[in-house]
């Protein structure tokens, strides 16, 4: 019983990590079909962001969190200015592998500019673990878990009730339509990536003070895991792609617990598979029949 | 208000439009008839800035706005009901309509757009928390006018808005699109349904294979032989 909670606190904390990346994979899909693969490459920008501003300027943990927030916001928005947009009206497969080429050309810089070794992340705020009914619990743990949801709180409300959200939501179910009202689609794309990049940096500086090592490549297999949590809760459901998110979360650290710690990335494909089997179109996907 | 001089439009690599030219003057209802595939909606879509023209100009009031993006075109008063309605699903009714008047920022002015709105159309007051998706089609119809209003246009763009509808929401419908020109918007109508559009247009153009083959007033055109045999089942 103590194990099952103990496993439970640590998935949720890790779950909420995957849940703010696969945000921004959903909305970025919802927005223009586009599984944007360099998107865990902005979560390490962020971890990076986190890193320097509170080693050089000596930030406390808010002020890393917000800014490693907004410059994430900052480089979605160029990346898709740059690379995304000119290839608007071209093949998927061709953005897709764009996408790929950006996440390479991220991982790579990062590695030339900063070397690939791995750092310590700065611990800004001190870890103390509390013993509540033979479990431990640490003040990082429910600090991530903390301003995950707050975070994603922030963000359904964006989405809900705001006029930039509501055209979001427009734009993704009916570009033309969206335009023939007066929407700027790419304004409304823009807004859209910088929404879900600065939820990756807030998750890049979450996992920092997480796992305290952060490298150039600490984006690749949680990006992945997260664009799985997104096509399990369904892609282009921001709903989904939090359940999904700590469904991921929940899992790998249960499979950790009961000791096959070496098949749990293994056990999150499975998963993924079986999801695909039994609902295609993932936990809260509609189906959708493609217009010919 | 609008005249559209020698227009061409390529639609992939087929010649949609070719050499269209019509004017619409302030306060008129003017229709474009023809049979499907005739090039309608291709000039709608160029008007609103979607589709760009091969060739051609069209100015309004005085500015070319051929090179004019969409968002620019509702700003300068250009509304477009789009054929086959389009409301977001997954939005609420009054959410579309407020989408509709995303380009505004006057709140008293939207307000009083919404009350406008539900005068014109009183189910959609009833139904305005309701996903714009459960809507039937004669209510999604009146949803994609309503959202167009919303802008507060002065030349309103009605693409074939009887399609698919029960007859007695086509009367409804027309009879509003009449109150709205009454209440001084122009309004350019798209239909197939050419009998019911002649008979409350000021003026009509009778289009064919992307070019313009006759012209003249509602009341002629609907007297007109050819248009008769062609359009109106004899």
């Amino acid at each position: 019983m103590q194990t099952i909670g103990q496993q439970l606190i640590n998935g949720l904390s890790l779950g909420s990590i995957y849940a703010l990346l696969a945000l921004g994979y959903t909305m970025v899909y919802g927005i223009i079909k586009l599984i944007n693969f360099a998107h865990g490459d902005i979560y390490m920008l962020g971890a990076f962001w986190g890193y320097y501003v509170i080693n050089v300027l000596h930030v406390n943990f808010i002020v890393a969190l917000l800014s490693a927030m907004v410059f994430c916001a900052l480089v979605g928005v160029v990346i898709e200015a740059v690379a995304y947009r000119p290839l608007r009206h071209s093949p998927r497969i061709t953005a897709l592998i764009t996408a790929i080429g950006v996440s390479f050309l991220l991982e790579n810089g990062m590695s030339y500019l900063f070397t690939a070794n791995t750092r310590n992340f700065p611990q800004v705020i001190k870890t103390t673990t509390w013993h509540f009914a033979g479990m431990h619990i640490s003040n990082i743990q429910v600090l991530i878990l903390g301003t995950a949801c707050l975070l994603m709180l922030i963000l359904e409300l964006i989405i809900k009730r705001t006029k930039m959200g509501k055209a979001m939501r427009a734009v993704s179910v009916d570009p033309t339509a969206a335009q023939l009202v007066g929407i700027n689609l790419n304004h409304t794309i823009s807004f859209t990536f910088a929404l879900g990049s600065a939820m990756a940096g807030a998750a890049g500086v979450l996992i920092g003070l997480y796992y305290n090592s952060i490298d150039p490549l600490m984006g690749m297999t949680p990006g992945i895991k997260a664009f799985v949590a997104a096509v399990i809760g369904g892609i282009g459901s921001v709903p989904g792609a939090s359940l999904g998110g700590f469904i991921i979360g929940l899992l790998e650290t249960g499979v950790q617990a009961i000791g096959l710690s070496a098949y749990k990335d293994a056990v999150v494909y499975v998963v993924l598979i079986v999801i695909l089997l039994v609902l295609p179109a993932g936990i809260f996907g509609k189906n959708v029949k493609e217009k010919v | 208000m609008l005249n559209v001089t020698d227009l061409v439009v390529n639609y992939g690599a087929i010649q949609a439009v070719k050499q269209v030219s019509f004017e619409i003057h302030t306060g008129e209802i003017v229709t474009l008839i023809g049979a499907n595939g005739a090039g309608k909606s291709t000039i709608l879509q160029t008007i609103s800035g979607i589709m760009r023209p091969k060739s051609g100009q069209m100015t309004y009031l005085g500015h070319p706005i051929q090179k004019t993006s969409a968002p620019k075109i509702v700003q300068a008063g250009i509304s477009q009901v789009p054929e086959g309605r389009h409301v977001f699903p997954g939005l609420s009714v009054q959410e579309n309509l407020q989408m509709g008047a995303f380009l505004r920022k006057d709140r008293s002015a939207i307000k009083q757009a919404y009350a406008d709105v539900y005068q014109y159309f009183p189910v959609l007051k009833q139904r305005r928390h309701q996903d714009a998706a459960t809507l039937s089609g004669g209510e999604q119809q009146m949803l994609a006018m309503g959202r167009a209003l919303m802008a507060a246009p002065k030349l309103m763009l009605l693409d074939e808005p009887s399609m698919g509808l029960a007859p007695i929401f086509i009367n409804e419908i027309f009879e509003i699109i009449k109150a709205i020109n009454a209440a001084g918007t122009t309004v350019l109508l798209i239909e197939q349904n050419a009998k019911k559009a002649l008979s409350i247009a000021d003026r009509g153009y009778v289009l064919a294979s992307g070019h313009i083959k006759l012209s003249g007033t509602g009341q002629d055109l609907l007297a007109n032989q050819a248009v008769q045999q062609a359009y109106l089942g004899g």
